[in-house]
């Protein structure tokens, strides 16, 4: 059944509060989940009271800050630091979002950050995402195609690679799939947004020779139609992209190619 | 613990290839739902106040007997398409989701076949 209480080992405690060097006038707090695996000790929320005044614009400036300033063992994972890695993928005041792409100054009151929902922890901010990138390698996310490969490139006409916009961009930082309710309970089988979005991506491209395989193997109660229209995918998405959209989309080639 | 590779895990059982007959029952249910409850329930505004017989009477007319009839069967029919994608979402246990599934639908097919013999002993003058 669906789990309305957490274990009790992953209960969240309060921790620790660092305060703000003295003088510091512009003073944000920020309110960040810990979870140590090799402490045995439940996660914890402490708190870091952070300068603004000498602090970059962004949440992911924050973490980098406190990491290099204040606590060391703060854990958690950046790279690119313009929304384009999708490493910093994070629930950032209630919402699944990218760090470094998120302002310090949308958010009203305390910083709340937590790791993806619903994903196995490996430490603090740092969420175990092996199934859902196997569940995309599942879905064989290359070009398939019979027609042996033309000296130069495969063309595609003007029109059909407009039909690949909003989806090329996805960069597969699991912040939909994370906030998908049907994806909390089910996703040891549903393959959540993010993944059929690729799917799409892939069904809908006019190179690729195998739609109808791609088709079936996603035919499937679990994998496709656990998806009801829920919508905090296009809500979520740091990219501004509509997984719901795509997997619509699907569905509705799944019905045209029965009439 | 298990020693599967995490895709083999991820690809499990593989696809069930069915789902979309499903999805299309339902709506399709809904689609028809709609006008069958309008008409309901304008039938019902038509008849308040009515005694036992003109109840009856109305009941009896055979268009109302034929569209109620098939209101009772899409209506379960519906009702049965969307608790088994509840069922689905929420129990995790194999056996007690198959159980809940079927006993449902025999709940609902019971239910829709005894509100239509009601409705046509009533129609037939029974």
């Amino acid at each position: 059944m669906a789990e309305i209480r957490l274990p009790a080992n992953s209960r969240v405690t309060e921790g620790q509060t660092y305060p703000a060097p003295a003088g510091a006038k512009n003073v944000k707090r920020f309110r960040i989940y810990r979870w140590d695996p090799d402490s045995g000790k439940n996660p914890r929320m402490d708190t870091y009271e952070v300068d603004l005044d000498s602090c970059g614009p962004m949440v992911l400036d924050a973490l980098l800050k406190i990491k290099n300033e204040i606590d060391s063992t703060l854990t958690f994972r950046r790279s690119c630091r313009e929304g384009i890695c999708g490493s910093c993928a994070m629930n950032i005041d209630g919402s699944n979002t990218l760090a470094c792409i998120k302002a310090i100054s949308d958010i009203k009151g305390d910083v709340n950050i937590y790791p993806l929902p619903h994903m196995p922890v490996i430490k603090d901010l740092v969420p175990d995402l092996t199934q859902f990138y196997a569940q995309y390698a599942s879905i064989r996310p290359w070009l398939r195609t019979e027609t042996p490969p033309p000296p130069r490139e495969r063309l595609q006409s003007k029109e059909d690679r407009a039909k690949l916009d909003g989806l090329y961009e996805c960069i597969l930082c699991a912040c939909c799939s994370t906030s998908c309710p049907s994806y909390w309970w089910n996703g040891d089988r549903y393959l959540g947004p993010a993944i059929l979005l690729q799917a799409y991506r892939w069904i809908v491209d006019s190179r690729d020779e195998d739609t109808g395989t791609r088709l079936d193997e996603l035919e499937d109660p679990f994998k496709l139609y656990r998806c009801h229209t829920i919508m905090n995918c296009a809500k979520t998405c740091p990219k501004g992209l509509n997984p719901a959209k795509a997997i619509a989309e699907i569905k509705k080639l799944l019905v045209q190619r029965r009439m | 613990m298990s020693l599967r590779t995490p895709l083999g895990r991820a690809k499990g059982l593989g696809s069930a290839k069915e789902g979309v007959g499903h999805w299309l029952a339902e709506r399709a249910s809904a689609a028809a739902l709609l006008p069958l409850l309008i008409w309901f329930v304008i039938g019902l505004i038509a008849n308040a106040g009515a005694d036992y017989e003109a109840a009856r009477a109305w009941i009896g007319h055979p268009v109302n007997a034929v569209l109620l009839v098939l209101l009772l069967v899409t209506m379960f029919q519906h009702a049965q398409l969307g608790m088994q994608v509840i069922y689905e979402d929420y129990i995790h246990n194999d056996g007690l989701k198959l159980v809940s599934i079927y006993l449902t639908k025999f709940v609902a097919y019971l239910l829709a076949a005894a509100g239509s013999f009601a409705v046509l002993k009533i129609a037939f003058g029974g």
